[in-house]
């Protein structure tokens, strides 16, 4: 079993993963507290692509009954939607927490360096 | 169906629901309907820890209208009863041991927000205990992520909301993994109800198909949840986070927001992946390593630690080393002792932080331990329960931490010798090290000497009092009666499969 024509099938899927993987390192890595925020939507984008990639499946529609019930093969699988939609609500809470945690930062420090900050608090207890 | 099937559905919604509540009442108010909420649940997990001790079998909750692999379901064992009763204890005693801190250091217009915040976290752990969907899990590992953001940063200083970020991130990574491991797992098995999952693998497994995209989706799972209850090289965020906040949210945060992450990894190693499958992938040896790591890494760095809350927030490092390091053991033994390590580690951990934020009170609010010598003569019940929480800790018998230590050693003398050794040497250092830093720090609060804060006024609280004396049993009880615990985790356990 070569990895070769599975890739060649699934290569959305790979793409989706190496967006989650450049998302997940910016957001472990960037020392910009905005630019950790981007790395976190851009990883949590990259699982919504892979979901509804998952959920697609060629050839059919989306499950919406237009005129008259078709049968079930004529539809997509609607849960992969529904979860992204969940999952899009859940990353526009937090992205909104760490936005407002960003902006409360920046304004008693001046600057959107983690590392600056964590130096400042130090000298800040001495 | 018995209407007592109804509390674990009824405990969730009455934690919300009270949530909203307290948002439209001031600060007193939403003091009082969460001590009554939480007591509320609390009772209501003892009869269905009563009831489930009769029947002898776990049972499934049907929400809404729609059969097993479509509608959402809730299921309750005798492990998630008990782990819902312990946490609404350690939940209240740790809000009334905190509550002169809590009104000291929220603004005034703030303190019904820390009560929002408290019933969303307590239903979000009540959901993790009792889910059985996976992506209910997902949604709730978030709210929880969130509440105990809250937590951490409604003490407002520079301090808690850097450690809040970093909280934040740290979370945010775990929960992007297992985000993406439920999501493979979904694509795999096209079920997310956790016993449709297992049937699922359980075929895939015999027949060999997806063989990778499941090891990495266990191992995505695993890290990402190891990532959020901060195992030994993801707790960068802890010592901040727990060291700066107020005490109730210091004593929360440790022993119930990680436990619950912990539990929900255990319930996914038997209930979504089954057991064997998890043996057979390796990822659980990781987890063993990383325990061990962390045993050693954590008390090496609490002992040189010149904060008190700090030190005991490195020593929950080391105690979630523990934890691991029994779920990575690989035998029922071993995850009957973690377990019960999260049980007495919650008690025990929750006891210091209350019994620390004592100590330095009547220490001009030094937490440094040079200003703390001979805080246990001006504050005697804190200083009393220091103690306890600190031999619990070390493992002295008649507490606690003591039954887990034999727990714990059972578990890895019947194991392997490739893992007996090592878990034996590690267990043993990391006792001494245990020893050392609670040690120091007891005989430093009990040395007389004079000091400037001497004849300063200690206010006495009886609630306080209070607390630390339940603490102090809960410890004790634990210590002394684990017989019948060890044996409803065993059936727990047993119902999970």
């Amino acid at each position: 079993m070569g990895f070769g024509p599975n890739l060649s099938v699934n290569y959305a899927e790979a793409v989706s993963m190496i967006l989650f993987a450049i998302g997940f390192t910016n957001l472990l890595l960037q020392k910009n507290l905005i630019k950790k925020i981007i790395g976190l939507n851009i990883m949590d984008t990259a699982t919504y692509l892979f979901l509804a990639l998952k959920g697609y499946i060629q050839g059919r529609v989306a499950p919406i009954v237009v005129d008259g019930v078709q049968e079930v093969e004529a539809y997509i699988n609607p849960i992969p939607g529904g979860l992204v939609l969940t999952g899009i609500v859940v990353s526009v809470s937090v992205s909104a927490l760490m936005l407002s945690l960003t902006i409360r930062l920046y304004r008693r420090y001046h600057t959107l360096d983690l590392d600056e900050i964590s130096t400042l608090l130090k000298k800040e207890e001495n | 169906m018995d209407f007592v099937q109804n509390i674990p559905f009824f405990s969730i919604l009455l934690s919300l629901f009270s949530g909203t509540v307290t948002s439209m009442v001031n600060g007193k108010w939403a003091k009082r309907i969460n001590a009554f909420i939480i007591t509320v649940i609390m009772a209501m997990s003892t009869v269905l820890l009563f009831y489930l001790l009769g029947t002898k079998e776990s049972y499934t909750f049907m929400m809404g209208h729609f059969p097993a692999p479509w509608g959402n379901e809730i299921r309750a064992g005798v492990l998630e009863a008990l782990m819902a009763l312990f946490f609404c204890i350690i939940m209240l005693l740790s809000l009334v041991g905190g509550r002169g801190h809590l009104e000291r250091e929220i603004a005034p217009s703030k303190q019904n927000l820390y009560y929002i915040l408290i019933n969303l976290l307590l239903s979000s752990l009540l959901a993790l205990i009792y889910t059985n969907d996976l992506f209910t899990a997902y949604v709730f590992v978030e709210i929880n992520t969130i509440s105990a953001c809250g937590l951490i940063m409604i003490r407002q200083n520079g301090h808690t909301f850097e450690a809040a970020v970093r909280y934040m991130i740290m979370s945010l990574l775990g929960s992007g993994l297992l985000l993406l491991g439920i999501c493979i797992l979904y694509d795999c098995t096209g079920h997310l109800l956790m016993s449709n999952i297992k049937s699922s693998i359980i075929m895939m497994a015999a027949t060999g198909d997806y063989h990778i995209p499941l090891v990495v989706a266990i191992a995505f799972i695993c890290v990402g949840l190891a990532i959020k209850s901060a195992l030994f090289p993801f707790h960068s965020w802890l010592p901040n986070a727990y060291g700066y906040s107020t005490a109730s949210s210091a004593a929360i945060l440790s022993s119930l927001v990680s436990k619950g992450y912990i539990f929900l990894l255990i319930k996914i190693c038997y209930r979504v992946i089954g057991w064997e499958v998890i043996l057979s992938s390796k990822v659980i040896h990781i987890l063993f390593l990383f325990g061990l790591c962390g045993m050693i890494m954590g008390s090496l760095s609490a002992i040189s630690e010149n904060d008190i809350r700090r030190m005991i927030a490195f020593s929950s490092v080391a105690q979630i080393g523990y934890i691991y390091m029994g779920i990575g053991l690989g035998t029922l033994e071993g995850m009957t002792a973690s377990i019960y390590h999260i049980l007495s580690h919650a008690a025990t951990k929750s006891l210091l932080f209350i019994a620390a934020v004592g100590l330095t009170d009547t220490s001009g609010q030094s937490k440094k331990f040079i200003d703390l010598t001979g805080a246990a003569y001006r504050n005697k019940p804190a200083g009393i329960a220091f103690t306890v929480g600190a031999l619990s800790m070390v493992g002295i018998p008649g507490f606690s931490g003591f039954i887990s230590k034999l727990l714990f050693g059972t578990a890895c003398i019947q194991n392997t010798p490739y893992k007996m050794l090592p878990t034996l040497i590690c267990l043993g250092i990391s006792t001494i090290l245990n020893a050392i830093y609670f040690m120091k720090t007891v005989i430093r609060i009990y040395t007389p000497v004079k000091s400037p804060y001497d004849n300063m006024p200690v206010k006495k609280s009886f609630r306080y009092a209070g607390a630390l004396v339940c603490f102090v049993i809960l410890n004790i009880v634990l210590g002394m009666c684990s017989t019948p615990i060890v044996n409803m985790i065993q059936m727990g356990l047993k119902m999970f499969s």
